[in-house]
């Protein structure tokens, strides 16, 4: 698995492409987003936690579609497919790159939501990164799976929504909803409910995909 | 050369036998076929017939109520082609026998079909009585991803490269969509809730007190039933056919000129 993961991350570290477009992809949703929002409204920090996740997530469709896309090219999924590992092992190597890609791009995006949103800088912000982390895993299992399929059908870029955002409905519910009250100054503790159910909702889309992910790639 | 007509008896012999042992499927198959729009069109007759006329108006809802007896049913049968699709995904990835493929895909699409009515009937009720036509409730949230889940099935089985993996991809988003439906519906519960339960309230107790309605309730359920499996029976037909067919041209491409 490990050489797996490193695949990625050195083509990663040659090209700086999924990282450069995740980051742009998600910037450019908060900015367009902003926009959409009355800038002087007082409702304008209700508009917050959803703004955030919604970056987070149309970036992150884009960003795994891709990761499956450059697969593609040349038939590296052949290439993949004819390593002497279980497919779940390949899959748990994709999610693994997928949310560390997504959670690089938001040690940027974090702050830029900060600063767009007007909200004071305090430590007690990074309560968020627990919740981006859990929230991401989720969302990086669901779409990985979801990737090495629409990835092989027509109309492929409009597939993978069409497919991965009903199924994440319950990431974007749990953390637009722990996002908002930890801006309004609660806890971890408070927003347990909503973490517990991050969690399970990561471990059965890992396990879910672990276990399945052979039908979808092979030919 | 002789032991190519052997084999080719043999295949034949086999194939008689199988083709003995289909007759009381087919036998079934035209019971069905002659049974089941039957019993299919007096069930509806008679729902409509109590829905319309028979049963009283409601006490504090008024006639509106009455899309209650077409809304209920349908969202049963809704969550059972749900049900039929998880278990025929499932049951195709594990077997690869492309019987459970077909009926899949047949419950798919009476599934969206069901879904649908309840998605229109659902906010004409609304509308009088909650005075919205749509809330972030539950139920309804959960029954609108669930349409969006079912339209996804069915558009990647139209994208997919081949009618194999078209097959092999719908059964996943079939497996995962049927383990994800349970936490989409938990998320959206604890995120707001105020859908009326009628059949049975928290109490115990339930909303239809007058046993005239409990009674058009009930032939609503089995004519909705009755129609569901009838349409589910007629799709999985068609299935086979155009399968059928699609085996058959086959064929006649791989046979030579002339």
């Amino acid at each position: 698995m490990l050489p797996l993961i490193w695949k990625d991350l050195l083509i990663e570290f040659r090209t700086k492409e999924t990282l450069v477009s995740l980051l742009m992809l998600g910037l450019l949703t908060l900015l367009v987003l902003s926009l959409a929002f009355d800038p002087l409204s007082e409702l304008r920090p209700l508009a917050a936690p959803g703004t955030l996740w919604v970056a987070v997530i149309f970036a992150g469709v884009l960003g795994i579609h891709r990761s499956f896309l450059c697969e593609r090219e040349n038939e590296c999924l052949q290439g993949l497919l004819l390593c002497p590992v279980d497919r779940g092992t390949i899959f748990l190597a994709k999610v693994f790159g997928n949310a560390l890609f997504m959670l690089g791009a938001q040690c940027v995006i974090l702050p830029v939501f900060v600063v767009f949103f007007n909200l004071f800088p305090s430590l007690a912000l990074l309560r968020l990164v627990v919740v981006l982390s859990l929230g991401i895993v989720g969302f990086a299992a669901a779409g990985t799976l979801f990737a090495a399929i629409s990835v092989r059908t027509r109309a492929r870029e409009v597939l993978l929504p069409l497919l991965v955002l009903p199924l994440v409905v319950p990431v974007l519910i749990a953390g637009v909803s722990a996002t908002a009250k930890i801006l309004a100054g609660k806890g971890l503790a408070d927003v347990a409910r909503w973490l517990h159910l991050l969690a399970g909702y990561d471990l059965l889309a890992v396990v879910v995909g672990w276990m399945i992910f052979e039908y979808a790639v092979e030919e | 050369m002789l032991w190519k007509n052997e084999g080719s008896r043999g295949a034949q012999g086999s194939s008689a036998e199988r083709r003995g042992k289909k007759i009381p499927v087919r036998a079934a198959r035209e019971v069905y076929d002659k049974v089941l729009p039957g019993a299919t069109f007096v069930g509806v007759v008679a729902a409509l017939y109590l829905v319309f006329v028979y049963v009283p108006n409601d006490a504090y809802q008024g006639p509106v109520q009455r899309i209650f007896y077409f809304h209920v049913p349908s969202a049963m049968a809704t969550f059972a082609a749900t049900g039929v699709l998880a278990l025929a995904s499932a049951m195709f990835l594990w077997t690869g026998r492309e019987a459970w493929d077909r009926l899949a895909h047949s419950a798919a699409e009476v599934g969206l079909l069901f879904c649908s009515i309840v998605l229109t009937t659902g906010p004409i009720w609304a509308r009088p009585i909650w005075g919205t036509w749509w809330t972030w409730d539950a139920r309804l949230t959960t029954t609108l991803i669930l349409w969006l889940i079912y339209v996804a099935y069915l558009m990647l089985r139209n994208f997919a490269p081949n009618r194999e993996l078209g097959a092999r991809y719908a059964a996943v988003l079939g497996v995962v969509g049927a383990v994800d439906v349970p936490i989409i519906n938990r998320s959206v519960y604890w995120w707001r809730t105020i859908h009326p339960a009628v059949l049975r309230t928290r109490e115990g107790g339930s909303g239809l007190g007058d046993p005239r309605m409990q009674l058009t309730l009930a032939v609503c359920f089995a004519a909705i039933a009755l129609l569901a499996v009838w349409l589910l029976w007629l799709r999985y037909q068609t299935a086979r056919t155009a399968d059928a067919v699609a085996a058959l041209r086959q064929q006649a491409a791989e046979l030579p000129e002339g």
